[in-house]
């Protein structure tokens, strides 16, 4: 096999990155296997589960259906470094996840963090069935969803009874 | 499994990303948003020698308002459709049929053009345009030229586009004041694969209604329009018993295609019962 590959310079996790890449390797390998953020799992590689889940230019993406290439000179933030400036925000999901049991395995647990960081920050005070629409692109083979969608309804509650500083 | 070997160029304008297509045809790629593209990759079930990225072309990243169109760059995302104040007036049914497309991650890369372009069965977009009677740009170096919906979907992942084509943006004509728009459908999950799913336009009229667009998905080899429906809708005032007879209709109108998990008769039945919801939310409307 050939090794066509490009230089690229991104940023990640707040750090410049240049390095040389095969055109053909995904951005969540890229992520894992050049830059040890191994955080951001790779589940399906078809863009079905959301294990992959990395933030790009401040949105959400699946890593695995976007080539490092594509995020040459793009800004990228794994669960390693996510939560930068949120005032507080993705610590306290953190610590509700751990709390309530949202998580057994943690396969989709830095992704369901990510998207949950996501939603929250859009909208501070999502319905049940918005939180559930929300994280419908992450899949959980062991929670069931319940304290999932728990977890996040309870750091919206908490946030609007006592307002981050 | 990871993507075959292929070479990447990504042009740095659209006379650029025309010239390539040009010179490598069918054994170039185009990608843009990549939310279809990469999947089949992934799957190796495409192979293409050259990924051509017209991802960044800001060429096609307008949204335009004329006296009776919207026009659409192809690569605008569906979050870029879903936020604009635009679509949501002058074209709520896509508005509406965006929250069903997939994910919000994928939504965040996935562009109106690509999946017109991928033509999925399934898709939300292609049926919307259908029904909106929408018209679609394609431009190579040998010129433009616009084909309609109704001629651009040839079937499943077959469309007109030529291989040294570019699918540049949608004409889409904006909704008349007081139309009814009605995106639906029925899916396992939220954001799975459509089932079936139904896009309606139409205008009131005299306890009836004129002008009915209705467009399917998911229940043949491509976007479907429901003719013989449409005719019936039109044809008098809207009541419970023309529901049941438009339901009825509809039903006998759409053959789905086997499929092991999923009979036709199953898919003929949810084509009937969102057909039925959409025409209750009408009558609804009607007496509000």
């Amino acid at each position: 096999m050939s090794s066509k590959s490009r230089r690229i310079t991104l940023t990640v996790n707040g750090e410049a990155v240049a390095r040389d890449v095969p055109v053909r390797l995904n951005l969540v390998d890229f992520l894992r296997h050049d830059l040890g953020f191994t955080g951001s799992h790779v589940g399906c590689e078809q863009g079905a589960c959301g294990a992959c889940t990395v933030v790009l230019d401040d949105q959400t993406v699946r890593g695995c259906l976007v080539l490092a290439v594509q995020a040459d000179g793009c800004v990228v933030q794994t669960i390693e470094g996510a939560g930068n400036g949120d005032n507080g925000l993705m610590a306290e999901l953190q610590a509700m996840f751990h709390l309530l049991n949202a998580l057994q395995c943690g396969f989709c647990t830095p992704g369901m963090l990510l998207s949950a960081h996501e939603l929250l920050q859009a909208n501070p005070l999502p319905s049940r069935e918005e939180i559930r629409d929300y994280l419908s692109g992450n899949f959980c083979r062991c929670t069931g969803y319940q304290a999932i969608v728990d977890a996040v309804a309870a750091v919206s509650r908490a946030r609007r009874e006592a307002p981050a500083a | 499994m990871k993507a075959p070997d292929f070479d990447y160029e990504r042009p740095a304008d659209l006379p650029g990303a025309l010239d390539l297509l040009a010179r490598h045809g069918a054994e170039a790629s185009l990608i843009a948003g990549g939310q279809s593209l990469l999947t089949l990759l992934n799957f190796r079930l495409a192979a293409p020698e050259l990924l051509i990225d017209i991802g960044r072309l800001a060429a096609l990243k307008q949204l335009v308002e004329t006296d009776r169109h919207i026009e659409i760059g192809g690569l605008l995302r569906h979050c870029d459709l879903a936020a604009s104040p635009l679509i949501a007036r002058a074209l709520p049914l896509l508005h509406q049929a965006i929250g069903h497309i997939a994910h919000p991650a994928v939504r965040h890369r996935g562009t109106i053009g690509g999946s017109l372009a991928m033509a999925d069965p399934a898709a939300e977009l292609a049926a919307c345009c259908l029904a909106l009677d929408g018209q679609f740009s394609l431009l190579s170096t040998r010129g433009q030229r616009w084909v309609a919906a109704g001629d651009f979907f040839q079937g499943i992942y077959a469309t007109a586009l030529a291989p040294d084509e570019i699918l540049t943006a949608v004409r889409l004509p904006k909704g008349e004041p007081g139309g009814i728009s009605i995106f639906d459908e029925v899916a396992r999950r939220r954001g799975d694969f459509a089932l079936a799913g139904l896009a309606f336009a139409a205008t009131p009229q005299a306890g009836g209604l004129k002008g009915v667009r209705l467009a399917l998905l998911g229940v043949a080899d491509r976007p479907i329009l429901a003719r013989d429906t449409m005719a019936l809708l039109e044809s008098g005032p809207l009541n419970q018993a023309r529901v049941e007879q438009a339901a009825a209709r509809i039903v006998g109108e759409v053959d789905p295609p086997e499929d092991p998990a999923y009979p036709p008769a199953y898919r003929r039945h949810l084509v009937g019962v969102l057909l039925r919801r959409t025409l209750q939310r009408v009558l609804m409307a009607f007496s509000a």
